[in-house]
């Protein structure tokens, strides 16, 4: 049977781990009892790496969407005189509720309801823990199947008898309802709730909790249900215990079908944190910006004043890269887990910490002493390697070339770091060595990161190659993007790395190599223009036309294959949806300044019209 | 028992135990800072919270250090190598059981199945305090039975 395509999936989770269900009806990725865990249900990259789906038979058709303002996902079919809908969901509440009763560590819910029967429904139950390799013992009690893994005892519950084997049917008559519940327990003795009033309680306290989580957003215009989405999609891909975010919720979903560009995205990134931070703070989710900020300060602790390029949620370095023996997405191998690039050199990372930091700081956040030494170390650990070539922002896995765009963020940190000096945030002793520096990369940028030939910034110093992260050099304060260079630079880029309006390559390699357009560069391309590269109609269209590349449901993996409009690689993809937020935002901003601007000079004529000047000196009234 | 002994010793000890952890951190051989740790209970300001978490966690070894002297009492012996061993005891117990329970304890401690409500909370130290970096262990192990072999060495009996 031919593989679902990546947005035929959409996310479910609680804030620890995530689960991937099908359009088909299908769990084909759950990974417990944390999001970066092997994987219990891993059919995604592999036929038999284990499953839970749940369907009708026959030709009945699935419609699917989330709850309003909420991670439970609502999947109702229709067909031959039958209706059924089942609901997914992983239990969420407020700690103090969970302090009141006991919660399971980690729970599935799926409750089936057959509004027009009769209906026969199929269930396949085929765990295959450690990524499809993993013995389990099966241990049956009563009406509850357990299983022993080394994660711990899965227990799978019903209100209805489950017959032996993996494979059973069942009839449901109009008004009847199934519920099921999938429980994993570390400790014993293990909790395990009746699956119906379990789900009875918990889907109103799920569904409460996620709306008023979504209600906390601040944002009011036009695509504020793809913002909502968004938001929510990042959320699932916070790790609450820590305050980390995973880069997606994934590993080796292809970039390239068939292809070898597969990766694990289960770690953090510290280069997503400016980006991430300053969006979440625009929402107005303050708490899960702080949680980040200090997640990051709290795990570059450790290799201080160098800092990894990625750390798993509980900020360790990932063990060394395995390749696992699997088929792989449409047979798209090696799949992978953990991940070679936490040991590359990425100067960028500095920047982009920093500049998260400096955020909270504008927000009135005091530094402690101790984080405010570790910022300057960061700053002089810049000053001393700034000059040293790295892997940048797209982490190719070659030689390290002088990146155009971890100079600018170079400059970034030492701009940053000087900014919190000069409000007290910090103090710096050696503030000249500090200016010094950033002066002289601003003039290296400007002179060898330019390109006269082509008017364009360009990847490297004295490169010709175009990219897009170039965009992002007006957003930083580096330049403005009214700037005639940075406006020459985007019309570059539009040329030669748009396929189609909406979506742009990374860069011009990106074509040669197959892969697809860069999801996060298409809204870096929008805010670019909303924040003043362009016409707000412009931006607006822009931004329309990469959102319409989105998933039925509002879900962004992290490149799109311009002939086929397909998804393609990890999903879902936190960037992607932080770069969706972030134009939105600048979008927005952009229309409430023209409205400003309107409404000013609206004012103004209305002032000099005759009819409404202040009579003058012997006029008639 | 010999109490003025047993105060000083158990003083030195604890100065030590805390010097050692400090210096583990320092070094960045683990980001466990038990002072800290200890202070946040009380206050969420980090550099306040370092000066009470020293406090307590001084008056805190002055406690311990009662149950090694007990144990040279009834045993009769008090020699470097027997305070290691109740050292390496006590910190063995700290990896295993006391960490890991912590968040059931610290007011400002996130538990592993906390979510997805997210607060700016101190991470949870897990098993063997394992999410404070792979040689949280053997830091807290090492300083626990250097406090056990001060005591056993120089405590009279």
């Amino acid at each position: 049977m031919d593989r679902p395509c990546i947005d035929d999936y959409a996310p479910i989770g609680d804030g620890r781990s995530l689960a991937l269900v099908s359009r088909r009806g299908s769990i084909d990725w759950l990974c417990w009892p944390r999001i970066d865990s092997p994987s219990l249900f891993g059919r995604l990259l592999d036929p038999d790496a284990g499953h839970w789906s749940i369907r009708p038979v026959g030709a009945l058709l699935p419609r699917w969407r989330y709850l309003p303002g909420t991670n439970l996902l609502s999947t109702r079919w229709e067909g031959e005189g039958a209706r059924i809908e089942v609901i997914d969901w992983m239990p969420v509440t407020s700690e103090a509720e969970k302090r009141r009763q006991l919660w399971p560590e980690n729970a599935l819910l799926r409750r089936v309801r057959c509004e027009r029967g009769p209906a026969l429904l199929e269930i396949e139950f085929a765990p295959r823990p450690g990524w499809g390799a993993a013995l389990v013992r099966s241990n049956d009690w009563g009406a509850i199947r357990r299983l022993e893994t080394r994660a711990g005892m899965l227990a799978l519950s019903s209100d209805r008898p489950m017959p032996d084997g993996e494979r059973w049917l069942l009839r449901l008559d109009s008004g009847e309802s199934c519920t099921f519940l999938l429980t994993r327990s570390a400790e014993a003795p293990a909790v395990l709730p009746p699956p119906a009033p379990f789900a009875d309680a918990t889907f109103d306290a799920s569904a409460r909790w996620w709306r008023e989580w979504a209600s906390l957003l601040r944002y009011d215009g036009p695509w504020r249900d793809q913002v909502v989405r968004s938001a929510l999609a990042v959320k699932l891909l916070t790790f609450a215990p820590s305050g980390a975010i995973v880069a997606a919720g994934t590993t080796s979903l292809p970039e390239r079908i068939g292809g070898d560009l597969n990766w694990d995205y289960r770690f953090c990134w510290v280069r997503d944190a400016a980006l991430t931070t300053r969006a979440l703070l625009s929402l107005g989710y303050e708490p899960e910006a702080e949680a980040f900020a200090s997640w990051m300060l709290h795990t570059t602790r450790l290799t201080r004043p160098e800092m990894k390029v990625l750390y798993d949620v509980y900020g360790r370095s990932p063990a060394d890269e395995k390749v696992l023996p699997r088929r792989g997405y449409r047979d798209s191998r090696p799949v992978r887990i953990n991940n070679a690039a936490a040991a590359q050199l990425q100067l960028d990372a500095y920047g982009e910490v920093i500049d998260a930091v400096a955020q909270l700081v504008r927000r009135g956040r005091r530094l402690d002493g101790e984080t405010a030494r570790m910022l300057a170390d960061f700053g002089r650990f810049v000053c001393r390697n700034w000059e040293r070539p790295d892997s940048g922002i797209w982490e190719p896995r070659g030689a390290p070339r002088h990146h155009t765009h971890s100079k600018v963020l170079c400059w970034v940190a030492l701009e940053r770091l000087l900014e919190m000096h000069d409000r007290g945030a910090l103090r710096l002793r050696d503030v000249e060595r500090f200016r010094a520096n950033r002066d002289w990369l601003a003039r290296l940028i400007h002179t060898r990161g330019w390109n006269p030939r082509l008017q364009s910034f360009v990847q490297t110093l004295d490169g010709d190659v175009v990219d897009a992260s170039a965009l992002l050099f007006g957003w930083y304060g580096f330049t403005t993007t009214h700037d005639e260079r940075m406006r020459a630079t985007a019309r570059r880029i539009l040329e030669r790395l748009s396929p189609a309006p909406g979506l742009l390559y990374r860069y011009e390699q990106s074509r040669a190599a197959g892969e697809g357009a860069f999801i996060l560069c298409s809204y870096w391309y929008a805010k670019h223009l909303a924040r003043g590269g362009g016409a707000l109609d412009e931006a607006e269209a822009w931004f329309a036309a990469a959102t319409a590349h989105a998933s039925d449901l509002g879900l962004l993996a992290e490149e799109i294959d311009p002939a086929s409009g397909m998804q393609l690689g990890n999903f879902p993809q936190a960037f992607s949806h932080i770069g969706l937020i972030g134009a939105a935002l600048a979008i927005e901003e952009r229309r409430h300044a023209e409205r400003r601007r309107h409404a000013s000079a609206r004012a103004a004529r209305h002032a000099l019209s005759p009819a409404s000047a202040p009579p003058q000196e012997g006029a008639k009234p | 028992m010999n109490v003025a002994a047993w105060l000083v010793w158990g003083f030195a000890a604890t100065v030590v135990l805390t010097t050692l952890l400090q210096g583990s951190q320092a070094a960045n051989l683990t980001r466990i800072n038990l002072p800290y740790l200890l202070g946040t209970m009380v206050t969420p300001d980090r550099d306040r919270a370092r000066v009470v978490g020293i406090a307590l966690h001084l008056v805190i070894g002055w406690i311990f250090s009662f149950v090694y002297v007990a144990s040279f009492h009834l045993l009769d012996l008090a020699t470097w190598w027997w305070g290691a061993l109740v050292g390496l005891v006590h910190g063995t117990f700290v990896v295993t059981a006391a960490l890991p329970a912590l968040p059931g304890l610290h007011p400002r401690m996130a538990g592993e199945t906390r979510g997805p409500t997210v607060a700016r909370s101190l991470e949870p130290p897990g098993f063997l305090g394992l999410h404070y970096g792979p040689r949280t262990p053997i830091s807290l192990l090492f300083s626990h039975l250097v406090y056990g072999a001060i005591l056993g060495a120089f405590y009279p009996l």
